[in-house]
């Protein structure tokens, strides 16, 4: 474990340097991001990259395409498919069912990562066939997750894990049938990918860009302080059509924040509201 | 309502074989600290388990699964959510990361002793006890750099002594409480 035996202290103040630094410099500002992840993530490229705080500044400001890279090393990727299987059994057996009812169903994957909750949704809506009217975008300040996602290619060694999800949710079809096996890859098929666009977008700065029935913004929020939290609510707030849903990850919570008045709780433990007025 | 967040906190780390001496001690316990008192103990995330509803109602205390940005505060029991790892925040409050497990555990003990060592230093208190992994060790090591008071358990004592047994070689000066001392520890609590 590299990040463990080679240690490279950061104190919050040489935090606060670098978020400061880097928002002068470059179009990312992570002054709303939690100092404590900050901390573990910095610590881990600067092991990687065997650099003390001054050749990380140095980089930050003079070597081509690393301010970009820091970005993907500071933001944490890890996602599956059908995580929190629970989620995904109330999306299928309450909310499509509702939304069904509407015309056309637009859903906005917020923080999407590597695309695994975009094709889970894209699974679900083929079950109950709505995937023909509904249509997802995924989005993600980090572009290369973003490249991993519109291929929609996996390591097989995963899928495992994914079946027992997917398995926990008690749909009417096997979750093989829904990806070809090539050697150690799993191939999401193509059918699933049409309707589904994939592009970045930075919470923490970019605006509305469409109106939304369903959005999911899972594990993201977690890496927010309380202030970009509001923020990004108020943000799907105004990208939500009435009646529309907002899916948070199951640990996190909303009730401290103003603009939760004009949502519905329809679920405390899954974290799904709906917007009311 | 503004709450004051908790001046001092006690962690406690454990996995295999640590679950009931941490009921034991947490039963111990007087009806108020002043403390907050963190649990971090290995449990599969794939199994919905209510360990803190239970306890809560056993032990008439506020035993609270961790969620994202609650403030850290005294006379509560946390228990780190499994699937997660913990961390905290510099002014006080939890929040929750996501990232790759550490040696296979999310939470992962080491992640948190070193995040409560940041924040907690002197004023914060950890106790390693039973498990078949070596989790907790590095995080001893940390959490002894910025001056915290460090317990294990007493290997002999432990049902699994493979991380007792690893944590005891960050410092001799470590010391190690059989399970009867521990119980008294959290019994004293004022
Ligand atoms: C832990 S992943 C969550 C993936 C998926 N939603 C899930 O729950 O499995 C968090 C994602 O949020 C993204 N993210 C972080 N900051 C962001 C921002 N300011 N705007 C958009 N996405 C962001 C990260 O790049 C990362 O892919």
């Amino acid at each position: 474990m590299a990040e463990l035996n080679e240690t490279h202290e950061l104190s919050f103040a040489e935090i606060e340097d670098l978020v400061f630094l880097l928002k002068n410099i470059s179009g990312f500002d992570l002054s709303g991001y939690t100092r404590s992840s900050l901390k573990r993530r910095i610590q881990r490229i600067m092991g990687l990259e065997h650099m003390d705080i001054v050749d990380l500044k140095n980089a930050l400001v003079n070597l081509p395409g690393f301010q970009t890279y820091f970005i993907q090393e500071v933001t944490v990727n890890v996602t599956e498919m059908f995580r929190d299987p629970a989620f995904y059994r109330k999306l299928n057996s309450d909310i499509l069912p509702y939304l069904s009812s509407f015309q056309r169903i637009k859903i906005w994957s917020a923080g999407c990562s590597t695309g695994e909750e975009v094709y889970s949704l894209a699974i679900l809506l083929k079950e109950q066939q709505l995937n023909e009217r509904a249509f997802i975008y995924g989005t993600d300040i980090n572009s290369q997750v973003l490249d991993v996602a519109k291929k929609g290619i996996y390591p097989l060694k995963k899928f495992k894990e994914y079946t027992e999800n997917f398995n926990a949710i008690h749909l009417k079809e096997n979750f093989s049938s829904y990806y070809t096996a090539r050697y150690d890859a799993a191939i999401i098929n193509h059918d699933l990918r049409q309707n589904i666009l994939f592009s970045t977008h930075n919470l923490a700065s970019d605006q509305v860009f469409n109106e939304f029935h369903l959005i999911t913004c899972r594990n993201v929020l977690i890496y927010f302080d309380l202030k970009l939290q509001e923020r990004v609510i108020n943000l799907f707030y105004e990208s939500l059509a009435l009646f529309g849903f907002l899916c948070l990850g199951t640990k996190e919570t909303l009730i401290r924040h103003e603009v939760m008045k004009n949502f519905k709780v329809v679920d405390k433990e899954l974290n799904i509201y709906q917007k009311i007025k | 309502m503004i709450e004051k967040p908790a001046t001092h906190m006690i962690a406690i780390g454990g996995s295999a074989g640590a679950y009931e001496l941490i009921v034991e001690l947490l039963e111990s316990l007087p009806a108020h600290f002043s403390v907050a008192i963190v649990v971090v103990l290995h449990r599969n995330s794939k199994y919905e388990t209510k360990i803190e509803s239970s306890l809560s109602q056993r032990l008439n205390k506020k035993v609270i699964s961790v969620k994202d940005k609650m403030t850290v505060l005294p006379d509560n029991i946390y228990f780190a959510p499994p699937g997660y790892h913990l961390l905290i925040e510099p002014h006080f409050s939890f929040s929750l990361d996501i990232s790759e497990p550490v040696q296979f555990s999310r939470p992962s003990i080491d992640v948190f002793f070193e995040s409560m060592a940041d924040i907690y230093q002197d004023k914060g208190t950890a106790f390693l006890l039973s498990g078949a992994n070596t989790d907790g060790t590095y995080g001893l090591k940390r959490l002894l750099e910025m001056q915290a008071t460090c317990y294990i358990q007493d290997p002999k004592d432990a049902k699994i002594d493979t991380m007792p047994r690893s944590g005891m070689t960050v410092s001799k000066k470590i010391k190690t409480l059989n399970n009867a001392e521990i119980i008294d520890f959290f019994s004293q609590l004022i």
